[in-house]
């Protein structure tokens, strides 16, 4: 088997070789020899070094330097050096030609030192890999080097290469080296190359350049320090474009929570004016849902077990609503005119059902897992992830506003609670049904929870105080947004979202939350209905 | 201030501020709890008579809740504003005289050193400056009643005046606590983060563990109850209470009658946020220990179901409510701790559903029902 996958190597490097031939030819590189091994079984370090080191240059001596670090090289008494997998048959690399292993061979050894520079070839024969992957592996780690002498490699490496992704990746290696170079001009056009990567790693050798040490510059020429100040800025504003994005993408994806969490509770508040307290653990409920779903789907299902969520949406819708209903029959229908009552006895509520939860499922937190075609992320701008999980959740929140839109603008239902939200008096006198309405809206607010609560199992842990983490946040997206206004809702949470992630660098998140609670009493002197005031001359 | 003749006349006969009556039950009352620390002192334990130093402590507690409680009375059941942040003025005064009992514990604290062990801990060298002057009990003292105070002021003079009432009130005073809550919970807010203050040793020269002191503690706590609930009687028997209460049932019709109602809602949340600040100082040296939690939504919200089961409106409900409310929760978490919160749940729900006047209220309704058979 070995020896089949040698062969095919051996054949892929021939390929190879015919077609890179015009460039090979140019850099004309050493193709492996006895001459070359000879000194790997030497008692001399340094000569076993740099035998090491030449045979990294050589295309085609990446087996013979895997054999030497895996202990499968072996010297024969006639000179020559061999791999042997298992000591008894064995290759020689120059010919490839197979016998068994002559007796008397002796097994080269290896020490750390040598180890490394083995590590240190076989990155370099990397380069020559068919496989770009493993080329634009090796061409990142020869970023991280220092060594001048690595130069005319990356010079054959490129004029090889035509794969995009990794001539940029060896470009910026070439780049690091040359700065190291006597000639000012490449050491410019170095470091122009590296302020293009944008990359923040080169940040602190571009500094260093410009930096003085002693009185004088590091770098000793104008020109080049200029061009590295420039690349220095090039760098940092990429970096700032990066973090700005960041912060805009984070900002969407607390406000899309935000407004999920928000948006039951604007529904119920703008239709009955009251406060709803439990709201939070109705978040809760929604999460503890997604994890008994998820724990069904790993009884019975385990094969649907990535879509075990796509099941979680309507559970969690149809048990909290259910839960809201039953609240507001049993519960909220007699306070009604007392909204400060309203809110106490919702509190009440609260604190039952959190305690109901943890004597169910304990009161340590439980674990609901993404499902694998939620984790992970795309990588943008070269260093900003966007998560799945995120950016499925901001999606989830816009498909749920819209549903909320469809239900409350193109539905029966939704004209009777627009109806008795603007006025309930005149609602029930032409004949809306405002008792069984009220319940319905209720239920729908609080369904809207329960998905909201299968929304925030996937990003955080799942625990009976789940809620209240929530309940503050929302409670001022409703105050800010206004009453019976969806567009508010969605405003003010993605308002308040995105001004809480770029608050939170300047501020950290304890100032940046007390600035816009700060900012929320200020709006509401001037906009004391929230941002979009239903017009109209209704006094209480 | 614009007057009309029509409350001048209501109000011609200034009315005494209890009836004889109320005062003797009043001076019954005090006296009986005054006892109380007596007994402790005065009877080794095991004797008939003896009242344990737990019981005391936890009764000096409870009166601290009860001034809180009557706090919270006076802007929601006179003036129909309910607060969801009394926790936080409660809190302020606690951390006020904490700063006092901090630096009166001196080079006794574990690291022997002049500042506070938390400051040494994270390496601080020497005080911050809004710590400046605590180390006199007096200034200590002052803070306790104008940090509420002020912070009170400013905060209800923006919201009464852009007239933020009902919920939005309610929701923007438990944001406000909600943030100084996360603030106070940093370690760089200089007010021991986590963990607050505690270890206290002394308070103006005597050991603070001691049951002399104790006993003076309690007995501060109870006049201060009696106080409070004189100056609460004073201010809603007075017209400005009459005031508040139109506040409560009709603020807009007080509006078109030509009355502001800012000045009158700002005195009286103000009057209670330092009231609040007071029972939270008193809190502090009886209890040992102050911290961010004391500021959670959840303790705000606890002083409201106080003074909901007392009965709001009246200036002896909250005292009760406290008392019975923190009775229970003091036996359930000994005895059913996992059902206490069952229990809390329950008090705000059946509370609110069929007892809005609380046991006050019960109580009145059914001696006017015993009466009314009589006759």
């Amino acid at each position: 088997m070995r020896i089949a996958a040698i062969a095919v190597t051996l054949r892929h490097l021939l390929l190879a070789w015919l077609l890179a031939m015009p460039a090979l030819a140019s850099a004309a590189a050493p193709r492996v020899d006895q001459a070359m091994l000879a000194p790997l079984a030497a008692g001399d370090t340094q000569a076993r070094l740099d035998a090491i080191a030449a045979l990294g240059a050589a295309p085609g001596a990446e087996t013979v330097l895997q054999a030497l670090g895996g202990d499968q090289l072996y010297a024969a008494p006639d000179g020559r050096v061999l791999i042997s997998e298992d000591g008894i048959l064995a290759l020689d690399p120059a010919t490839g030609r197979q016998e068994s292993l002559p007796p008397g061979s002796e097994g080269l050894s290896i020490n750390n030192r040598l180890r490394r520079a083995i590590e240190a070839a076989l990155a370099t024969t990397r380069l020559f890999s068919d496989d770009a992957a493993q080329r634009l592996a090796a061409a990142r780690r020869l970023q991280q080097s220092g060594d001048p002498s690595r130069l005319p490699l990356l010079d054959r490496a490129l004029a090889a290469e035509r794969n995009e992704e990794v001539r940029a990746a060896l470009e910026i290696a070439q780049a690091n080296l040359e700065l190291k170079s006597e000639d000012a001009a490449v050491r410019r056009h170095a470091v122009e190359l590296l302020g293009k990567t944008g990359n923040a790693a080169f940040r602190s050798t571009l500094a260093a350049l410009t930096a003085q040490r002693d009185g004088a510059y590091a770098e000793p020429d104008p020109g080049v320090r200029e061009a590295a100040a420039a690349a220095l800025r090039r760098i940092d504003r990429h970096l700032a474009t990066i973090e700005w994005a960041g912060n805009l993408f984070y900002g969407a994806s607390l406000g899309s929570i935000l407004l999920l969490a928000a948006l039951g509770l604007a529904i119920t508040f703008g239709l009955m004016g009251v406060i709803n307290m439990a709201h939070g653990e109705l978040l809760m409920i929604g999460a503890y849902v997604t994890y008994v779903v998820q724990t069904l789907f790993r009884a019975w299902l385990p094969g649907w077990l990535d879509w075990y969520v796509a099941a979680a949406l309507p559970a969690a819708f149809v048990v909290t609503a259910l839960v809201g209903m039953a609240l507001e029959r049993t519960v909220i229908r007699w306070l009604y005119g007392r909204p400060l009552e309203t809110l106490l006895a919702t509190w009440g509520i609260s604190l039952i059902l959190m305690q109901a939860v943890r004597s169910l499922f304990g009161a340590q937190n439980v674990e609901v897992g993404n499902p694998s075609w939620m984790s992970g992320g795309i990588t943008v701008l070269g260093g900003l992830v966007l998560s799945y999980n995120r950016l499925v959740i901001i999606g989830f929140a816009l498909f749920v506003v819209f549903l909320v839109w469809v239900l409350l603008n193109h539905t029966r239902l939704g004209l009777f609670v627009r109806a008795i939200t603007q006025n309930r008096r005149m609602a029930d006198c032409v004949g809306v049904p405002t008792g069984r309405v009220d319940m319905l809206a209720f239920g729908l607010g609080s369904g809207i929870a329960g998905l909201a609560g299968v929304a925030l199992s996937q990003l955080g842990n799942v625990g009976p105080d789940l809620g209240r983490g929530y309940i503050v946040d929302s409670f001022m997206v409703v105050v800010l947004g206004g009453v019976g206004q969806l567009a508010g809702t969605v405003i003010a949470a993605l308002g308040l979202g995105g001004i809480n992630k770029f608050l939170e660098p300047y501020a950290g998140a304890v100032m940046a939350k007390i600035t816009i609670l700060a900012l929320i009493v200020l709006f509401v002197q001037k906009r004391p209905q929230g941002l979009f005031a239903p017009r109209g001359r209704s006094v209480e | 201030m614009k007057q009309t003749a029509l409350t001048d006349l209501a109000l011609q006969a200034r009315r005494p501020l209890f009836p004889p009556r109320g005062w003797a039950a009043l001076a019954a009352a005090a006296a009986a709890l005054a006892l109380l620390p007596l007994l402790n002192l005065a009877f080794p334990p095991g004797h008939a008579l003896h009242v344990s130093a737990y019981a005391v402590a936890l009764l000096g507690k409870f009166m601290c809740y009860a001034i809180a409680a009557l706090a919270l009375d006076l802007v929601w059941g006179y003036a129909g504003i309910l607060s969801l942040g009394h926790g936080l003025f409660f809190a302020l005064g606690g951390y006020a005289h904490g700063m006092y009992l901090m630096r009166a514990i001196g080079r006794d604290g574990v690291y022997q050193s002049d500042l506070p062990d938390f400051m040494v801990f994270l390496d601080w060298k020497q005080y911050p400056w809004y710590w400046s002057f605590t180390e006199h009990f007096w200034y200590a003292m002052l803070l306790v009643v104008a940090v509420p105070g002020a912070l009170a002021f400013v905060f209800g003079y923006f919201a009464f005046r852009s007239r933020i009432k009902g919920v939005y009130f309610s929701i923007i005073t438990q944001a406000l606590t909600f943030a100084a809550m996360l603030l106070f919970f940093r370690n760089d807010t200089g007010f021991g983060g986590n963990n607050g203050f505690t270890d206290f040793k002394r308070i103006l020269g005597f050991d603070i563990t001691a049951p002399g002191t104790r006993a003076a503690l309690y007995w501060i706590t109870l006049a201060a109850l009696a106080g409070a609930l004189v100056l609460g009687r004073a201010v809603t028997q007075s017209k400005l209470g009459r005031v508040l209460t139109a506040v409560r049932d009709a603020e807009s019709r007080l509006r078109f009658i030509g009355y502001e109602p800012l000045g009158f809602k700002l005195f009286v949340w103000t009057l209670s946020a330092m009231l609040c600040g007071i029972a939270g100082a008193l809190y502090v040296p009886q209890v040992g220990i102050i911290n961010p939690g004391e500021m959670s939504t959840e303790n705000s919200i606890e002083m409201v179901i106080w003074v909901a089961t007392g009965g709001r409106g009246t200036l002896i409900g909250p005292i009760i409510g406290a008392g019975a409310v923190n009775g229970l929760k003091t036996w359930f978490t000994s005895v059913l701790p996992e059902f206490w919160l069952y229990a809390l749940g329950l008090i705000f729900v059946l509370v609110t559903l069929f007892l809005p006047t609380g046991i006050v209220g019960l109580v009145r309704r059914i001696a006017a029902r015993v009466q009314e058979r009589r006759a």
